[in-house]
């Protein structure tokens, strides 16, 4: 995937290897999901809700910013608010 | 390929199959006989009846098969987990689905409306419900692909 647009990026696999290489079938039966929601976690393809997030964060115990990291200015939604709020500045 | 993406296309196989010999069986059987029980609203009736009982039924049967099949070759047992994912991709391709079968009854609709027979209502009905099948199914395969 094309590093400009991803706006969530996940350190899972980074995660795993340092959990005794954890693979991703373990880390999906912990985290109650199939492994290929977790495949696709991993490859930016799904993005899991809240929830799973929690979890899969809590599996490694570590906080759920170390898993998933927000990167707003790839984000088309974040991007559309700011053109928006500048629009109403301009006013 | 994961196994979510196998059931889809082995149900597309199904639906095909049995909307196949069924409706070759009816025609065969009764239309071909008589062309007036075309315009029969109790033929369809009948025939509505009769393919949802039939669908379900070699549905089932085919994902048995396929179960059974899928554990001889790959040694694996189908996951009964059905997590997040497979609820949104679920509820997406039944959105999908919802949609053509509403076009398609709108379809049959306006062919009354044009004055057209009531077979092609009636056919234009079944011809939605089996388009909206197969769009929800291929719908899932490219879900599966995509991720969500």
């Amino acid at each position: 995937m094309d590093d400009e647009k991803v706006f969530i990026s996940n350190s899972i696999r980074r995660l795993r290897f340092f959990a005794n290489e954890m693979t991703q079938q373990e880390l999906s039966d912990r985290t109650g999901v199939t492994r290929q929601t977790i495949v696709a976690i991993e490859n930016g393809k799904y993005f899991p809700s809240l929830e799973l997030a929690f979890r899969i964060a809590h599996t490694f115990s570590v906080p759920l910013s170390d898993v998933f990291t927000y990167f707003p200015e790839n984000d088309p939604v974040h991007k559309k608010m700011v053109a928006k709020q500048a629009k109403k500045e301009k006013k | 390929m994961g196994h979510h993406e196998k059931q889809s296309i082995v149900s597309i196989i199904g639906s095909v199959l049995v909307i196949g010999i069924y409706s070759l069986y009816v025609y065969r059987h009764y239309t071909q006989a008589d062309i007036g029980l075309l315009n029969d609203f109790q033929f369809w009736g009948k025939s509505f009846l009769y393919l949802i009982p039939v669908a379900i039924v070699v549905q089932i049967v085919i994902q048995i098969l396929f179960a059974i099949a899928n554990r001889i070759v790959t040694q694996e047992d189908l996951s009964d987990i059905t997590d997040e994912r497979d609820r949104l991709i679920e509820l997406k391709s039944i959105r999908i689905s919802h949609w053509i079968f509403t076009l398609g009854f709108m379809l049959a609709m306006g062919a009354l409306a044009a004055g057209m027979k009531p077979y092609v209502m009636f056919l234009t009905l079944i011809t939605s419900g089996f388009v909206a099948s197969l769009a929800s199914e291929i719908a899932k395969i490219i879900y599966y692909r995509r991720g969500a």
